[in-house]
């Protein structure tokens, strides 16, 4: 990623970054709640109705953010050599492990060349082609996916209130104020 | 008297050709002319309707002794196809037909009882193993014809129902009281070999 001499994130990326956060976790527990639901749950289809259209959110807005980091840049990260690699590794696989859970949640449902609804709004058509058990497959690597994205951002978390706390830099506080 | 005796000739070797040995045929469904189906009540308003699409099986029958027929089909549990992607995937799950650890159910039949009243119907016995469970079932079966085809072969068509309850092969996810059983139908031509 191209680093920019600026020290912060501009608004957008802000917001998008903790409505992504929020929409990470939200539906991580969502997910993990819905697929216990017993069939005559009131939930049974109203829970995947959101899960699909939040998570095609998650979606748009992701494919959003890296075009955006890619013309943009990010700012200067701050640290040792190390602690630069170790950030960037760690911001390449949170967003690599972003992606493999919203499209594997795509596949799912798209697993038998229909559509999803984006919040009845429209439509999200299939892929032109579909691999045989797509379902199941893309099932697997979503659950995965998930807990090692969750993961991972916990990580970050973590690591950000440390730099906070017990590095005392700005790290935290770039990703709040403009 | 050519014709006679051509005619004689052919009895003959019909006679001679038929010492009571069974033919066997090959499920056609490499030629997609041979299908398993099931229909389920949805809450008790509906039918839902799925089948497999991958299976395959063979037969012998013997029109002299229908009571010799036998059956053996094998069927890809991962394949079932409700035409809804979401729901196949939890078919396929350990809620229903665990593909994972049972990726075939098969059917093997012991006898074949044809009906005293109609040689073309009758009742097909045999094991069958679904979910890693083996239970003696009972397919009403009625041949549908037989004869050759168009292009050099001879084919020979069945069709079949009998209900299944879930519960026995250890299918217990709750879809209420209206679902505890699914009815399966099959439509099975034969290529002779």
């Amino acid at each position: 990623m191209r680093e920019v001499g600026v020290k912060g994130y501009d608004a957008l990326m802000i917001i998008i970054h903790w409505s992504s956060a929020l929409l990470v976790f939200g539906l991580f527990v969502l997910g993990w709640w819905m697929v216990d639901l017993t069939y005559y749950s009131n939930w049974y289809t109203t829970a995947p109705w959101w899960h699909k259209s939040l998570g095609l959110l998650v979606l748009f807005i992701t494919l959003f953010r890296v075009v955006w980091r890619l013309v943009k840049g990010t700012p200067t990260i701050d640290g040792s050599a190390f602690e630069k690699k170790a950030a960037k590794l760690g911001h390449v696989l949170l967003y690599i492990s972003l992606l493999a859970v919203v499209f594997s949640g795509y596949l799912i449902s798209t697993g038998e060349g229909k559509p999803i609804s984006f919040f009845d709004w429209f439509d999200v058509p299939a892929l032109p082609f579909q691999v045989d058990q797509q379902a199941t497959l893309a099932g697997a690597i979503h659950e995965y996916a998930a807990y090692v994205l969750v993961i991972l951002a916990l990580g970050h978390g973590v690591m950000a209130l440390k730099h906070h706390f017990i590095d005392k830099r700005s790290t935290l506080i770039r990703m709040i104020k403009p | 008297m050519k014709t006679q005796l051509l005619a004689l000739s052919a009895i003959v070797g019909s006679v001679l050709a038929a010492p009571a040995v069974a033919d066997d045929y090959v499920i056609d469904t490499e030629g997609q002319h041979a299908f398993i189906q099931f229909k389920i009540k949805h809450l008790g308003y509906s039918w839902l309707l799925g089948r497999f699409n991958d299976f395959e099986g063979k037969f012998s029958y013997d029109e002299a002794n229908p009571g010799n027929a036998s059956v053996e089909v094998t069927i890809d549990t991962a394949s079932v196809d409700t035409n809804h992607a979401e729901r196949d995937k939890h078919l396929r799950s350990d809620d229903f037909l665990n593909t994972g650890e049972y990726p075939e159910a098969s059917f093997v039949s012991t006898r074949y009882v044809p009906d005293s009243d109609d040689e073309n119907e009758g009742t097909l016995y045999g094991n069958f193993t679904l979910n890693g469970v083996t239970k003696e079932i009972a397919i009403e079966v009625e041949q549908v014809g037989a004869g050759e085809d168009p292009w050099g072969g001879f084919r020979r068509g069945f069709e079949g129902e009998v209900d299944l309850t879930l519960a026995d092969y250890n299918i217990d996810y709750n879809l209420g009281p209206e679902a505890k059983e699914v009815e399966l139908y099959l439509s099975i031509e034969g290529v002779r070999q």
